[in-house]
């Protein structure tokens, strides 16, 4: 214990981080089954149905396939940079998501006051920044540490673009950074607060709508997700800079993508959509009841659906998991509980909600041919990108006058 | 010891390995990695002396977008290993006492600064605590305004001349 009472910023540190990374490699893990279900239906197939009820076991299944595959390593790879590259891309990915802040003010933790967040840095975007550019090493040493041709084609196909894309989202969020001021997330919530007409929230969205629109296309090309997916099109390349790569090392890949997907979300949250700030007055008392009533919903339906339309084991555990909804969501309604939820519940929800976005796009949008990939990079977004960050310059200039 | 010291410490170890591997690697991409590494290492010893700015502009423009050009046209160029010549008579004759005398030099102003203030403290806003996007704004765009002038026409000029160069008729 005295270890604990003296390095009491380490020991919490360690502790956020671990709850973190718990929560996050979970949300990685079901937001693979969420959008294959989405897609799914998208394209009006069921999806995962059999591992488990609703194929909700699915990511498990894969997880453990992953680890028990043979681990090859092609003959006449760079070792070191073969098995760097995956490491690489993976914690990088996860790094991003430290800066992030989930919550209003703070929460005690072993006596200390926590910020909801890993690590308040007054540079956050700047920082979040840093860590995400040198995200491409990943891609472009995978693709060429596998000694092999699609590999290679993949990896500089994603540099390239990468590099392209990174100058548009990184001007896109210029238009905010002058309106708030600041580097800081917390203050660029902060000056999201209050509301136009009394009712419609201050959030960077409305302003900054085409900050918005090209800080989400060129997230979707940094991602490397559909349509802008080039480094992996399978009908090309086979698989891209990954094709080489086998077991846990392809997994880490893949839950690299998805962690950028979570990261560049939580950022567009912070940034155009007021990040934890409700978009309900706060005058209106029952909005707080909300969280609770989503998880209470949530719970019967699911305790619905096990009963009436499952048979065998999933007729007990879902039943049983709608039992545990309802019980956190009557938890969120105790009075010491219900102010910490309100901010990360209305955060996690805007994510999700631009996580479906991202779903949405992969199941609809046809695949960018490379030079139309370039052509709509370099001449359309970067220039608008730029007429926004000149107009907003110029809007601030003025108002602030 | 006290954690900024330790941390010093480790990092200036990986900038000096890493910047000795990048000399001693055979292959090109393991060279540009150690120097990527280097940056890193730099960019952690920036935000030690609270230059958080610096720190994270160090990273974004170096390490996140030279170094990526610098992967990248040695990935398209698909360079193979170096050869080694075996003796250069400049390097032995003119980089030796070069290196000494560089060593020397450097050693020479450190110890006689041993006892001056921290950088934090020195350079000013900047450098020191939280910086705002007024202050930095302020500091690029009317003290440093003419040398950021100056640098943009470089870029320019760089940015002219590789255009010149892929649009040349064959």
């Amino acid at each position: 214990m005295e270890f604990v009472s003296h390095h009491a910023i380490l020991v919490v540190s360690v502790v956020k981080i671990a709850v973190l990374l718990f929560i996050v490699l979970t949300a990685l893990a079901y937001l693979t089954w969420f959008e294959r279900k989405v897609v799914a239906h998208i394209q009006s197939r069921l999806g995962p149905v059999f591992t488990g009820p609703h194929g909700l076991l699915q990511p498990l299944a894969d997880g453990l396939k992953f680890m028990f595959k043979e681990d090859v390593t092609p003959p006449g790879a760079d070792r070191f940079v073969y098995v760097l590259a995956p490491l690489l891309s993976f914690s990088l990915a996860i790094t991003a998501l430290a800066l992030i802040p989930f919550g209003p003010g703070t929460i005690s933790i072993l006596g200390q006051q926590k910020p909801l967040a890993i690590a308040h840095v007054s540079l956050g975007l700047l920082f979040l920044f840093a860590i995400t550019s040198i995200g491409v090493y990943g891609v472009a040493l995978a693709g060429w540490s596998s000694n092999s041709k699609y590999p290679l084609l993949g990896g500089l196909r994603s540099s390239a673009q990468m590099i392209s894309y990174e100058v548009s989202l990184t001007l896109s969020v210029v238009g905010v950074l002058l309106m708030a001021g600041s580097f800081d997330f917390d203050s660029i919530i902060q000056s999201q607060s209050g509301r136009w007409l009394g009712f419609i929230p201050r959030w960077n969205l409305i302003p900054q709508i085409v900050g918005f629109l090209c800080y989400f296309t060129a997230a979707l090309a940094e991602t490397n997700r559909a349509p802008f997916d080039l480094p992996e099109a399978e009908s090309e390349l086979v698989a891209g800079f990954h094709t080489e790569y086998s077991s846990f090392k392809f997994a880490m890949f893949f839950m690299a993508e998805y962690a950028n997907m979570i990261t560049v979300s939580c950022l567009a949250t912070v940034l155009f959509l007021g990040g934890w700030l409700s978009p309900l007055s706060s005058s209106w008392h029952w909005a707080w009841y909300l969280p609770s009533l989503l998880l209470i919903l949530g719970g019967l339906a699911t305790i619905v659906d096990g009963i009436w339309k499952m048979r065998g084991l999933a007729r007990v555990i879902l039943p049983f998991m709608g039992v545990v909804l309802i019980a956190v969501g009557l938890l969120c309604t105790r009075p010491g509980v219900i102010g910490v939820v309100q901010g990360p519940f209305w955060f996690l929800l805007k994510v999700f909600f631009l996580l479906f976005f991202y779903v949405w796009a992969r199941g609809t949008l046809p695949r960018l041919r490379y030079d139309q990939l370039m052509d709509f990079g370099w001449k359309l977004l970067l220039p608008v990108a730029l007429a926004n960050l000149v107009i907003t310059s110029l809007v601030v200039l003025l108002v602030n006058r | 010891m006290t954690l900024p010291i330790l941390l010093f410490f480790v990092f200036a170890g990986i900038a000096v390995g890493g910047a000795l591997s990048l000399i001693f690697a055979r292959e090109p991409i393991h060279s540009a990695l150690a120097l990527i590494l280097v940056m890193v290492a730099l960019a952690v010893l920036y935000l030690l002396m609270g230059a958080g700015f610096i720190s994270a502009v160090q990273i974004i423009v170096y390490a996140g977008a030279i170094m990526v050009l610098f992967v990248f046209v040695i990935m398209l160029l698909n360079a193979g290993v170096e050869n080694r010549t075996q003796h250069s008579i400049m390097a032995r004759w003119l980089g030796i006492p070069l290196a000494v005398f560089l060593i020397g030099d450097l050693a020479y102003w450190m110890a006689r600064g041993a006892h001056a203030l921290p950088l934090a403290e020195r350079s000013g806003s900047l450098a020191a605590g939280p910086v705002s996007t007024q202050d930095l704004s302020l500091h690029l765009f009317q003290s440093y305004l003419f040398p950021f002038e100056i640098t943009s026409i470089l870029i320019l000029i760089a940015v002219l001349g590789a255009v010149v160069l892929a649009r040349r008729e064959p």
